[in-house]
């Protein structure tokens, strides 16, 4: 079983519509949008909310729930269908950008990451790619405790699928890593880099999980993100 | 002289809440048309016309459960932060007030207050931000402050209900900083919140049903 995916929007559109496009990343996620009032306008339905939890809950089997919301008021309903859920601990908001935050999560739980891993990877598209401040931040952090340079032999490169499985990955490990010099926990910054077969990513890492973080990353290389 | 307020009260202030959402509906969407999406008056009114229905259907046996069935009504049928705002705030002030069949001052502050404290959890927004709060938190302070004069439950909500009044005016030369009307930056100066206006409204209705004949100061 995966994670659910939960969207609340002021929008039934907007919601529906997300989850489409998210959905074609992620073909074993199952999606609940959540939007509009009861009589279709514009507004967000606690009721609404409340049902597509417990049902989602139910669906995803005890791996849980990452929930994203709209603007505001959506994700005040959020909160409010959280306190009422029967099991709270197994769904967790996300605080993200609703159609970015959405495709990163739908590509790591498609990959089988933990709620709180899909969490993170809706939460980190929130800053989005910020190449000029990476170069900065690595030469703050002085030399990398370990580093590593490995070519892409997948046929495909590095997609949303294997940028989830590095992010999800390395988001576990008590370490900082880049990949080509942007945040390696990042799916949408790893999905930027669009380094493609044949081509080259270094890792570069600081912490006390340093030498775990790059042998993560080769291994997921040398086989191709078991693409091959 | 000891005032308690019962179920009745709760029924009538609820009952007069709907009638004062309808009756200044059009005050509140033009409001909310200057600095947000112009739904506020619409979703109140709906809101407090579903709280009407449910009250009609399982009448409440005591102040706390007719606050509470608000809570839902609101939370369900407003569809905007409104909904979750207030519910959340009807929710709180009925768990303050448990299952007590009368209310005297002192739990009419404390249920105030944690309405007022569900509001801001809810809403994360401060005194200044422009929001209900700026309403909310001046009737907490003065309902606060009539109680330890020895006010009694009629005097505490009076006090409430003017400061809110008070309150909600000062929003006006305000720049938004919650909610949709913060993306207007400084072009949300010059208007009232609509929230802070209907929390006024609501406060008021509280105090008339306690029996406080005087309206508004305006």
């Amino acid at each position: 079983m995966t994670v659910g995916l939960v969207v609340v929007s002021h929008s039934r559109k907007l919601a529906e519509g997300s989850v489409e496009l998210a959905a074609q990343m992620a073909p074993d996620v199952k999606f609940y949008p959540v939007g509009g009032t009861d009589d279709d306008r514009i507004g967000t339905d606690l009721e609404k909310a409340m049902a597509a939890f417990e049902a989602g809950l139910e669906e995803a089997s005890g791996d849980g729930l990452v929930v994203l919301a709209d603007l505001g008021s959506a994700v005040m309903t959020a909160e409010s269908a959280l306190e009422f859920c029967s099991e709270p601990d197994k769904v967790l908001l996300a605080d993200a950008p609703l159609v970015e935050g959405l495709v990163a999560a739908a590509v790591a739980a498609q990959g089988g990451s933990s709620a709180a891993e899909v969490k993170l990877a809706a939460e980190s598209v929130r800053f989005g790619p910020e190449p000029s401040d990476t170069a900065e931040d690595s030469q703050g952090r002085g030399e990398p405790i370990d580093s590593g340079v490995f070519e892409l032999i997948n046929p495909m490169g590095m997609h949303a699928r294997p940028a989830a499985k590095i992010a999800g990955g390395l988001a576990g490990l008590d370490v900082e890593a880049t990949v080509n010099g942007v945040d390696g926990t990042s799916i949408m910054e790893l999905m930027s880099l669009a380094v493609g077969q044949g081509g080259k990513v270094k890792v570069e890492a600081w912490g006390k999980d340093s030498s775990k973080a790059v042998e993560y990353v080769r291994r997921l290389v040398e086989e191709g993100f078991g693409e091959l | 002289m000891t005032v308690a307020l019962g179920v009745d009260w709760a029924i009538q202030w609820l009952t007069l809440s709907a009638k004062v959402m309808s009756e200044h509906r059009a005050e509140l969407i033009e409001l909310d048309r200057a600095i947000g999406d112009s739904d506020h008056g619409e979703n109140m009114d709906r809101g407090f016309q579903a709280v009407l229905d449910k009250l009609a259907q399982t009448p409440p046996e005591t102040p706390g459960a007719a606050l509470k069935l608000a809570a839902m009504a609101l939370m369900s049928k407003v569809g905007g932060a409104a909904g979750p705002l207030y519910g959340t705030a009807y929710l709180r002030a009925a768990t303050a007030l448990g299952d007590s069949a009368e209310i005297d001052a002192a739990a009419i502050a404390e249920a105030l207050t944690a309405a007022r404290d569900g509001i801001v959890a809810r809403g994360k927004a401060e005194l200044g931000d422009k929001t209900m709060v700026d309403a909310w938190s001046p009737a907490v302070n003065a309902a606060g402050e009539v109680l330890a004069e020895g006010g009694d439950a009629v005097e505490v909500l009076a006090a409430a209900a003017e400061a809110a009044e008070v309150g909600a005016v000062t929003t006006d030369p305000l720049v938004a900083r919650k909610g949709r009307a913060s993306y207007l930056g400084e072009r949300s100066a010059g208007h009232r919140d609509p929230g802070a206006a209907s929390t006024a409204l609501l406060l008021r209705a509280a105090a008339t049903a306690a029996g406080f004949p005087e309206g508004p100061a305006e």
